[in-house]
């Protein structure tokens, strides 16, 4: 017993410390797209302060994310990396009415390795023999991979690139992907590709009517916490948000293009 | 009853699985045989080296893999002057199952050695065989039960590998996406009933799988009883 007894208090001290951490985390928790991630980390101390309570951060793609609130509705606040996850939160009715908002705007590149050599002028370079591999997101739900493919298809290069697609877990992977050289090249956000310095921006997708990249916010509902949900997703569309944004290479969003539906 | 791609990825598993089997096989039987007979400086590290894909995160055994292989990895496509083409392949998931079953392979090998009779490995050297010839005409035969129990865990394990596979080999449909992978897709993307299938085949194969090596350890220490 006497040998056991440190161990025992040991036990005790860590329940005591887990249970800190689980009340401290009684902050406001945010569900966002994992291309937010660098923007929303960086800027947390800012968003806190506008929000008025402390932010717990879940990132990941916003499909998973979405099927995550779906299932178990921890999130006070859905951050989506396009509309369409957001539609079908509304459809399930788990949207605050009045908070939904188109906040930010983002572009599609190419990456490759840093220093592979490899030219890319347009989508069907990508169908060129020098790339055996392309990294995109997910098509089958990731928004950055969905976003990805419509381009391919509108440059009709889609079904010679289906081949060589390899599909990662969310739009923060496909650098991970590039990085390492087992691609040749990549489809990223223009804002994931500038916090790589390992990766080399071949080429900027143009943004198009039928190729808009916006991100939307909501507050979901029956959470506890609406008062400072609102506050932190109206600091989302003003000058605050365009400086913790902006730097990153996001469009940060005027007010009046709300999309409120 | 199984989809296409449910179809796909029993057929990758088992072609890696496989592979992978055959792959640790010699290496894995090498390992076991070492430590069941030979004492020397430094076995005790040898031992948990060859252990500690068993206890160590499948994702941190990806990790190492995957830097070892990427672009400027020491077995990259820098260093090496080619791509050997790892990364993002069905050769990236055999070599992660190949790791992370390595320690069955080599812990089940050496528990079969053990239970030769080292006094007729004994006797085929005095009676002049080398000790290769030994190792290959007296010791395998007597250890075959067990060493087939090993290959049988090896492909087990592999059929089972995820974390390692995933970071190394990808998730693509078609080309590296194993039984595992699938069902881990599946759940993500709400495929419930193609889920629900491949977790029955996996069940059956895991199932089959343990039985017979069960089956083979028994009957190896049941004969060697009778033979005491």
């Amino acid at each position: 017993m006497r040998r056991l007894l440190p161990i025992l208090l040991l036990a005790a001290a860590c329940a005591a410390c887990v249970d800190g951490v689980s009340r401290e985390g009684g902050g406001l928790v945010v569900y966002a797209a994992s291309s937010l991630e660098p923007a929303l980390e960086a800027g947390a101390a800012a968003l806190e302060e506008a929000a008025g309570a402390s932010l717990v951060f879940n990132f990941g793609a916003s499909n998973d994310l979405l099927r995550q609130i779906l299932a178990a509705r921890q999130a006070d606040i859905f951050l989506s990396a396009d509309e369409i996850q957001m539609d079908r939160l509304e459809s399930a009715g788990l949207v605050e009415p009045g908070t939904r908002v188109s906040f930010l705007a983002n572009r599609l590149v190419v990456v490759a390795p840093a220093g592979s050599g490899l030219e890319v002028a347009s989508a069907a370079d990508l169908a060129g023999s020098a790339i055996a591999r392309l990294a995109i997101g997910d098509p089958g739900g990731v928004p950055a991979g969905r976003y990805a493919r419509s381009w391919l298809e509108r440059e009709g290069v889609w079904e010679q690139v289906a081949e060589r697609i390899v599909p990662v877990p969310d739009a923060r992977a496909v650098l991970a992907a590039v990085e390492s050289g087992g691609v040749q090249a990549g489809i990223a956000y223009r804002t994931d590709a500038m916090t790589s310095g390992r990766v080399a921006v071949l080429y900027e997708v143009p943004a198009g009517e039928d190729l808009a990249i916006t991100y939307s916010a909501a507050a979901v509902a029956g959470g506890s916490r609406l008062p400072e949900a609102q506050r932190l997703i109206r600091f989302l569309q003003g000058a605050g948000a365009e400086k913790i944004f902006g730097p990153l290479g996001f469009v940060v969003m005027p007010r009046d293009t709300d999309r409120i539906r | 009853m199984l989809s296409q791609h449910s179809l796909q990825a029993l057929l990758i598993s088992v072609e890696v699985a496989l592979g992978a089997s055959l792959l640790v096989l010699p290496p894995g039987i090498l390992i076991g045989r070492l430590l069941a007979r030979r004492e020397f400086a430094g076995k005790g590290v040898v031992e948990t080296l060859v252990s500690l894909p068993l206890v160590l995160p499948a994702s941190a055994v990806g990790y190492m893999l995957l830097s070892l292989f990427s672009i400027d990895g020491p077995l990259g496509a820098r260093n090496l002057g080619f791509d050997p083409g790892i990364l993002f392949t069905i050769k990236g998931a055999l070599a992660s199952a190949a790791v992370m079953s390595l320690p069955l392979v080599a812990r089940t090998a050496r528990v079969a050695f053990e239970g030769v009779d080292p006094r007729l490995e004994g006797m085929a050297r005095t009676l002049g065989l080398g000790p290769l010839a030994t190792l290959i005409r007296v010791s395998l035969p007597l250890a075959a039960r067990g060493l087939a129990a090993a290959a049988i865990m090896g492909f087990s394990r592999s059929l089972g590998e995820f974390g390692a596979t995933v970071i190394v080999a990808g998730n693509i449909p078609g080309r590296t996406q194993t039984l595992a992978l699938a069902i881990f897709s599946d759940i993500q993307s709400g495929r419930m009933e193609d889920a629900r299938g491949l977790l029955l085949i996996t069940t059956l194969l895991a199932f089959a799988g343990t039985y017979i090596t069960e089956m083979l350890i028994r009957g190896s220490s049941t004969a060697r009883r009778r033979e005491a």
